[in-house]
């Protein structure tokens, strides 16, 4: 039961993802990808960690992804990118992904020498609370510092000269 | 119980995804999704890794992730904005003025 929750969650990911790079205008993509965040929301639930799904789908497929799709509005490109697209960057690309995704197939591979999974305990939220608030305190109030900070950055680059 | 390692191939496979994208999408909107991918990967990977050593800190640090993926989104998107407004494109190809 767990294993075919595992294997949809993980072919919903896998195929909004290819459905991104295959889409040919960025709305789709978007959409795409908030698909892809709901699945490994889902995932993280799976893997014991159940706040950690629900941060996922409030933040990443909620807020992350609403900002997307107002930028997209904003931006309105019209019909994707016009196809006169230069097709060596893409193929050097590409060779780089690919050394790359060997690379990691060797790293992945020494990793999964590493001891086997001790018996999986699912974290409470209200652990994680108590480790944010007495050992991760410091971080926590440097985290709310930097986000009023891009905040104020974001308002700041994007607001027109002359208003305001 | 799902084995860790099964977690962690598919955080590879979502890395690499995104790594392919990011080379052959051509605008600039989709390339910062790309990266968005390339950095949920990493969080699945980590949480993976943190249950197979019983280590429940990373969860606060995979939070802290998110979290600062937020801000950087909020920045990056403000960016993107500002470089349609002065080249009206979000092409990464019509901005190579810092070429040699």
């Amino acid at each position: 039961m767990m294993i075919a929750v595992f294997l949809l969650l993980a072919g919903c990911c896998i195929a909004a993802v290819l459905g991104m790079i295959l889409s040919k205008t960025p709305t789709y993509g978007a959409l795409y990808l908030v698909l892809m965040f709901a699945a490994l929301g889902g995932l993280f639930g799976l893997i014991g960690a159940p706040f950690m799904a629900v941060v996922q789908v409030i933040i990443y497929a909620g807020a992350i992804m609403v900002l997307f799709v107002f930028l997209i509005m904003m931006v309105h490109p019209k019909t994707g990118i016009p196809r006169e697209r230069r097709k060596g960057p893409v193929r050097a690309g590409l060779l780089l992904g690919i050394v790359l995704g060997v690379e990691l197939v060797f790293a992945a591979w020494s990793a999964f020498g590493a001891p086997a999974a001790s018996p999986a305990a699912v974290v409470t939220p209200k652990e994680i609370g108590r480790l944010l608030l007495t050992k991760y305190l410091y971080p926590f109030e440097v985290t709310s510092i930097l986000i009023v900070a891009a905040l104020v950055g974001a308002i700041a680059l994007a607001q027109k000269r002359g208003e305001a | 119980m799902i084995p860790a390692s099964w977690f962690l191939g598919l955080s590879f496979l979502l890395f690499f995804l995104g790594v392919i994208a990011f080379f052959v999408k051509r605008d600039l909107i989709t390339q910062f999704m790309a990266v968005e991918v390339m950095l949920n990967a990493a969080n699945l990977a980590f949480l993976a890794m943190a249950r197979s050593a019983g280590f429940a800190d990373a969860q606060v640090i995979v939070f802290f992730i998110i979290t600062v993926a937020a801000a950087e989104a909020a920045v990056g998107l403000a960016i993107i904005l500002l470089v349609f407004r002065r080249r009206k494109s979000i092409a990464s190809e019509d901005h190579d003025k810092l070429k040699g």
